[in-house]
C-alpha cells in the first residue's frame, strides 16, 4: 500500500485506462453536432433537417468504431482526444451542411458556371475516410517508436510531397495542389507528419551537438557556424515554398515547427531569436518581389482598400462577418457568412463560427484547439523515449502553428495564406492528415501512460540482504 | 419558426459547447498522474473510499478493534512522525495498520536515503495496541534510540527510530 489517509507520503498514483470518461465525451461530442444540425436546419427553413437521423447516426458510428479501436488497441490512451476531434469535426460538418444551403453561393457557383455540389456529404465520405485511417494507423502503428527507423526516408518522402505541387498548374494563386484528374490532394498536410517524424528523428541524434557546443554572448547561446547548418537549410526550404509555391502558410508551418522542436530538443532560446529573425527576414524579402505574396499582404493591411478596388473581397467580408457576430452571434444559420463566396467552407469557415456563433462559440472553438494541442504536449511530457517526446511536441506544434496561421489570417493578425481549420474546414486532405495525426498522438500517448512493467524481483538484493553477518 | 425559440436554441447551443469544454478541462484535472501529495498535517476524513477499504483489507488487525480494545488506554501514540532526514514532517496516522519503511516504492514510507534497505523496517501494532519496531534484516540496522534491533522492540512514545539519516517517532 502506497498510501494512507492521513499521510504525507508522496507516492505515484497508476495512471488509470480512463475509457469509459472518453465514452462518456465521445456521446456528448456526438449529440452537440446533431442539435446544432438541428438548430440550424430550423433556422433555415423552419423545419427538422431530413438527414438529421443519419447524420447522427453516421457521426454515431464513426465515433462508436474509432473508441472500440481504441480500447482494444491503445487502452491507456488520452481520454480527450477523439472526443475533441469528433466533436470538430461534427461541428465542421454542419457549419459545411449550412453554407450549403446558402442561396448565395448556389447563385455565385452559377455564375461563374461551376456545378455546384453540395459540400457535406462529401466532407461526411471524407471523414469516415479519415476514420478509417485513424483506425488504420493505431492497429498498423504497433509502437511509435518504428517510425524512427524511416527518419530519412522519410526526409526524402517529406521533400518529394513539398516539391510535388511545384509541377502542378496553380490554383487561386498557390501551388499547393497535386491534380490527378478530377481528383486533387495537398501534400503539404500529409508532408507535416512525414517531416515530424523526420525532425524527430534527427534532432534525438544530433541534439547534444546543437545544445552543448555553444558560446555565450550577451545572455544568448550562440552555437557555432557549422552547427547552423540544418537550421539554414529547412529555412532556405521554406523560402524556396514560399516563392515557388507561393504559400505562406506551408512554409511558415514548416519553419516554426522546426524552430519549435529545435529549442524543445535542446533548450537554448536562442534557437528561437534566430527563428523569429530568419522568417522575418525571408518573409519580408520575399513579400518585396513576389506579386501574389505583395498582394496578400497589401490586403492584410489595408483590407477595406481591397474590397473597394475589387482585388479581394474575403478578408474584409470575414471582418464583418466577425463585427456582426457579436458576442453571442446570430445564431446557426441566421449569419450572412456566406457573402464572403470563395472558400467560405474551408479557409474562412472560422468566419462563419464568429459570426454564427459569436467571440463565446469562437473561444470555445479556439479552447478546443488548444485542449487538443495541450493534450499533445501533455503526452511528450509523459513519453519516456526521447523520440516519442520529440515527434508529439513537433505534432502539437504543427498543429497550433496551423490553428494560429489560418485564424491569425481569417481574422486579419497577419497575411491570409491557403490553410485550412484542421478538422473544421472542408477538404478531403486536411481531414485525412488530420485524423492521422490525432492517431499518432493516441499511439504515443498510450505507450506514455501505460503502466510500467513491474521490475522483476531483483533476487541480487534479497541475496546481499540474507548473506548480511 | 419563433425568434423565441431560435434565441433560446442559440444560447442552449453555446452553453452547450462550453459546457464540454469544461467538462473537457475537469477531464484533465482529475486526469493529472505522476505523483500524488497528501496534505500535510490536519486529518482528512472526506479521503476517497477506495482508499480506507484498501486499507481495511490490509490492515493487519482491523482498525475496528483497535479502537475498541487496548487502544483506547492514555497515552497510546495516534501518529508517526518524521523528524530527521528528507521526508521530516511526514506524519502518518496510526490507525491499527502496519507501516512499512524502505526505499521499495510501494512502502508506506518511502525512505529516499542510500542508507537504507529496499525493505528496511516495519512498525506494526501488537495484539495489546502496543506499536513494535522490527529490522526486516535491513543492511545498516535500525537504531531504536542509540541501540541497534535485533528482534521486534516495543516503541516507548516519543523515542527516536534511526533509518539511515531518518528519525522517526511516535507521538500523540
Amino acid at each position: 500500500m502506497s498510501s494512507t489517509s492521513n499521510t504525507t507520503t508522496i507516492s505515484t498514483v497508476g495512471p488509470p485506462s480512463r475509457r469509459n470518461t472518453e465514452l462518456a465525451m465521445l456521446v456528448f461530442a456526438v449529440i452537440i453536432p446533431v442539435f446544432a444540425y438541428a438548430n440550424a436546419g430550423l433556422a433555415l427553413s423552419d423545419e427538422m433537417p431530413s438527414g438529421m437521423l443519419s447524420y447522427g447516426i453516421g457521426l454515431g458510428l464513426l465515433a462508436g468504431v474509432g473508441h472500440l479501436v481504441v480500447r482494444k488497441f491503445a487502452p491507456y490512451a488520452d481520454p480527450l482526444l477523439l472526443p475533441i476531434a469528433t466533436l470538430l469535426n461534427g461541428l465542421g460538418l454542419v457549419l459545411i451542411w449550412r453554407l450549403d444551403q446558402s442561396r448565395r453561393l448556389a447563385q455565385r457557383a452559377a455564375s461563374i458556371d461551376q456545378v455546384y455540389a453540395a459540400a457535406a456529404p462529401k466532407q461526411l465520405m471524407y471523414s469516415a475516410m479519415g476514420v478509417a485511417l485513424f483506425v488504420g494507423v493505431l492497429i498498423l502503428l504497433k509502437d511509435h517508436r518504428i517510425l524512427q527507423r524511416y527518419t530519412y526516408i522519410s526526409m526524402a518522402a517529406a521533400l518529394v510531397l513539398l516539391v510535388m505541387p511545384m509541377f502542378f498548374p496553380a490554383k487561386f494563386g498557390a501551388r499547393i495542389w497535386v491534380t490527378v484528374g478530377s481528383f486533387s490532394i495537398q501534400p503539404a498536410e500529409f508532408a507535416k507528419i512525414v517531416i515530424a517524424v523526420f525532425f524527430a528523428g534527427y534532432l534525438m541524434v544530433k541534439r547534444d551537438a546543437l545544445a552543448l557546443a555553444s558560446r555565450r554572448f550577451m545572455g544568448l547561446y550562440l552555437p557555432r557556424g557549422r552547427d547552423l547548418g540544418p537550421i539554414l537549410v529547412v529555412w532556405g526550404m521554406s523560402i524556396l515554398i514560399l516563392v515557388f509555391e507561393t504559400d505562406l502558410g506551408t512554409s511558415l508551418l514548416f519553419f516554426g515547427m522546426f524552430v519549435v522542436m529545435l529549442y524543445v530538443a535542446t533548450e537554448r532560446t536562442s534557437w528561437i531569436v534566430f527563428g523569429l529573425l530568419m522568417s522575418a527576414a525571408g518573409a519580408v524579402g520575399v513579400a518585396t518581389f513576389e506579386p501574389h505574396v505583395q498582394e496578400r499582404v497589401n490586403a492584410w493591411l489595408d483590407p477595406f482598400a481591397a474590397f473597394e478596388k475589387g482585388t479581394t473581397d474575403q478578408i474584409a467580408q470575414a471582418l464583418m462577418a466577425f463585427g456582426s457576430g457579436g458576442v453571442f452571434g446570430t445564431g446557426l444559420g441566421q449569419g450572412s457568412s456566406d457573402l464572403i463566396g470563395f472558400a467560405a467552407n474551408s479557409d474562412f469557415i472560422l468566419a462563419t463560427v464568429g459570426e454564427e456563433l459569436g467571440l463565446a462559440g469562437t473561444m470555445a472553438f479556439l479552447l478546443l484547439y488548444g485542449l487538443i494541442v495541450e493534450r499533445g504536449v501533455r503526452t511528450a511530457l509523459a513519453a519516456r523515449d526521447p523520440f516519442g517526446k520529440l515527434l508529439a511536441i513537433g505534432m502539437s506544434a504543427a498543429f497550433a502553428i496551423q490553428v494560429f496561421v489560418v485564424a491569425g489570417g481569417v481574422m486579419g493578425l497577419i497575411p491570409l495564406t491557403g490553410m485550412t481549420m484542421p478538422f473544421l474546414a472542408y477538404g478531403g486532405s486536411s481531414v485525412l492528415a488530420n485524423w492521422a495525426l490525432v492517431a499518432i498522438l493516441i499511439k504515443i500517448s498510450d505507450t506514455a501512460r501505460r503502466p510500467a512493467p513491474a521490475p522483476a524481483p531483483s533476487t541480487d538484493a534479497e541475496m546481499t540482504q540474507v548473506v548480511r553477518p | 419558426m419563433s425568434e423565441l425559440t431560435l434565441t433560446v436554441m442559440r444560447l442552449g447551443f453555446l452553453a452547450v459547447l462550453w459546457l464540454f469544454v469544461i467538462v473537457a478541462v475537469q477531464v484533465i484535472r482529475s486526469d493529472l498522474f505522476g505523483t500524488r501529495v497528501t496534505q500535510r498535517g490536519a486529518a482528512r476524513r472526506g479521503a476517497p473510499d477506495r482508499q480506507q477499504a484498501q486499507q481495511r483489507q490490509q490492515a493487519t488487525p482491523p482498525p475496528q478493534r483497535q479502537q475498541s480494545g487496548g487502544r483506547g488506554r492514555r497515552g497510546a501514540p495516534t501518529k508517526l512522525v518524521v523528524s530527521e532526514g528528507t521526508l521530516t514532517g511526514t506524519t502518518v496516522a496510526l490507525q491499527g495498520q502496519t507501516i512499512t519503511l524502505g526505499r521499495a516504492h510501494d512502502s508506506t514510507i518511502v525512505l529516499d536515503d542510500d542508507y537504507a534497505s529496499s525493505r528496511h523496517a516495519r512498525i506494526y501494532p501488537d495484539r495489546d495496541g502496543q506499536w513494535i519496531v522490527e529490522d526486516l534484516g535491513s543492511t545498516n540496522g535500525t537504531y531504536l534510540e542509540r541501540t541497534r534491533l535485533s528482534t521486534p522492540t516495543p516503541i516507548p512514545l516519543g523515542a527516536p527510530i534511526r533509518i539511515g539519516k531518518t528519525v522517526i517517532e511516535l507521538r500523540k
